[in-house]
């Protein structure tokens, strides 16, 4: 049964694609090993790390914990095309200024998972965020920086929006 | 890749997944594979079929009539956790919802599959026991009815035949009386519990009746604490606590001695929940 594939045809950060993938493939060994999008990482393969953490049809998902063939007509999107579209350059920009990493494995999970909380709206208080980053590990920062970045983003894009 | 070579199926309806787990005897069913996927990498699971059910319509959703509160098996737990009909009707539900998994896990998880999976430190099956719920089944033989209390058998082993789909949950409305309550201590938010402790009873205006007392992670199924039940009846919280008929065994965590310890600090907790006036 090894080698024996199903073709799926889906969209991924934009971009319309068919592939044939074997149903034993997790959504994260398709990424990045058949479309080279590396940025999502493995870390547990159980779903306990978040480190795989991506979008599935706007919802955050484990990417270990998802078959590619499950995703035949959804809508994929990864820390490459959050990036490419800017959706998440300024947590990105204070990531980096309150050194939310260090060794940055959880970072791209970490992103996908903030911006889920911060795309709902008004300002998070610091419970609510640890809360909603829980299912993500971080072994560097002791997550305060963390806590501290996406609260300085939900504030400036609270800001911002009340200027519009 | 981690999992061993298994073939996929995409099932249309629940006869054609009863029909395809009657074909392939080592076939699994993949609802939010939350925990299946995982058990699969680990291959501590090597099935020669996925039947993949999430494309089955008609089995989600969650729906109040007639003073029952019927979720689809295959509602996920995100859907359940914003689910205005289970806050107001299921609040036990509500409650346990935020406890279970982490997010990216409740976007996939379904109840349907926490329930068939059975994990002894799973909230759902605990909320099942202390709500006196039932569970719908359908097999080869069509439609079978189960109530949470004769579903649990042991250690993820439920009543459920090897041809079994589970179709739905169903879970009594509350009522004006109803009081619910719900306590679990992990190590981590969203870890499965330690120990946790899901109830219900009525209030009788002075005191409580028909206390149901589920507790989790102390054995090999979540378990009801009935000398505790009838003596919670009484008001004597501590009596309740020392009537607690419970053995935990010791796990990586901790001893069941420090176990049984904390059921009886969540049960001074959920018994103050359950006294409590309904907000």
């Amino acid at each position: 049964m090894s080698g024996y594939t199903l073709d799926i045809s889906l969209t991924v950060n934009g971009e319309r694609l068919n592939a044939h993938v074997e149903p034993r493939k997790t959504l994260v060994d398709f990424l990045r090993d058949d479309l080279s999008l590396t940025g999502s990482h493995v870390g547990c393969e159980h779903g306990v790390c978040g480190a795989c953490t991506v979008r599935v049809n706007g919802a955050i998902v484990r990417g270990c914990l998802m078959l590619a063939v499950q995703c035949d007509g959804a809508t994929v999107e990864t820390i490459e095309g959050l990036s490419d579209s800017g959706e998440v350059a300024d947590l990105q920009k204070a990531f980096e200024r309150r050194n939310a990493l260090q060794c940055g494995y959880c970072t791209p999970g970490m992103i996908a998972t903030v911006q889920d909380l911060l795309k709902r709206g008004g300002v998070p208080g610091r419970e609510e965020i640890r809360e909603h980053i829980s299912g993500n590990y971080c072994r560097c920062t002791g997550y305060h920086a963390i806590v501290d970045a996406v609260e300085a983003v939900a504030q400036a894009r609270a800001r911002t929006q009340m200027k519009k | 890749m981690k999992p061993a070579p298994f073939a996929y199926k995409k099932a249309r309806s629940v006869e054609e997944a009863v029909a395809l787990l009657g074909q392939h005897k080592d076939a699994r069913l993949l609802a939010g594979g939350q925990s299946l996927i995982a058990t699969l990498n680990m291959r501590l699971s090597t099935p020669s079929l996925l039947i993949d059910i999430n494309g089955i319509s008609g089995l989600d959703g969650i729906a109040h009539k007639g003073g029952t509160v019927e979720i689809g098996a295959l509602t996920r737990h995100a859907a359940a956790e914003r689910s205005e009909t289970i806050a107001q009707h299921a609040p036990l539900i509500a409650r346990a919802m935020p406890h279970i998994g982490h997010v990216a896990i409740r976007n996939r998880g379904t109840l349907g599959g926490s329930i068939a999976f059975a994990d002894p430190a799973a909230e759902l099956p605990a909320c099942l026991l202390a709500l006196d719920g039932e569970l719908e089944a359908t097999g080869p033989k069509g439609k079978r009815t189960i109530k949470a209390d004769d579903f649990f058998k042991g250690l993820f082993e439920t009543a459920l035949g090897p041809q079994d789909v589970l179709t739905a949950i169903r879970v009594p409305a509350a009522g004006k009386d109803t009081r619910v309550g719900f306590a679990e201590l992990a190590r981590r938010h969203g870890d499965y519990a330690i120990v946790g402790l899901a109830a219900s009873a009525r209030t009788t205006g002075k005191g409580l009746s028909d206390v149901r007392l589920a507790f989790f992670g102390v054995g090999a199924t979540a378990l009801r604490a009935r000398k505790s039940e009838a003596t919670l009846v009484d008001g004597d919280v501590d009596a309740a606590i020392s009537a607690l008929d419970l053995a935990p065994n010791d796990d990586v965590q901790v001893t069941g001695a420090v176990k049984k310890h904390l059921a009886g600090v969540l049960l001074r907790r959920v018994a103050k929940q359950l006294m409590e006036a309904r907000p």
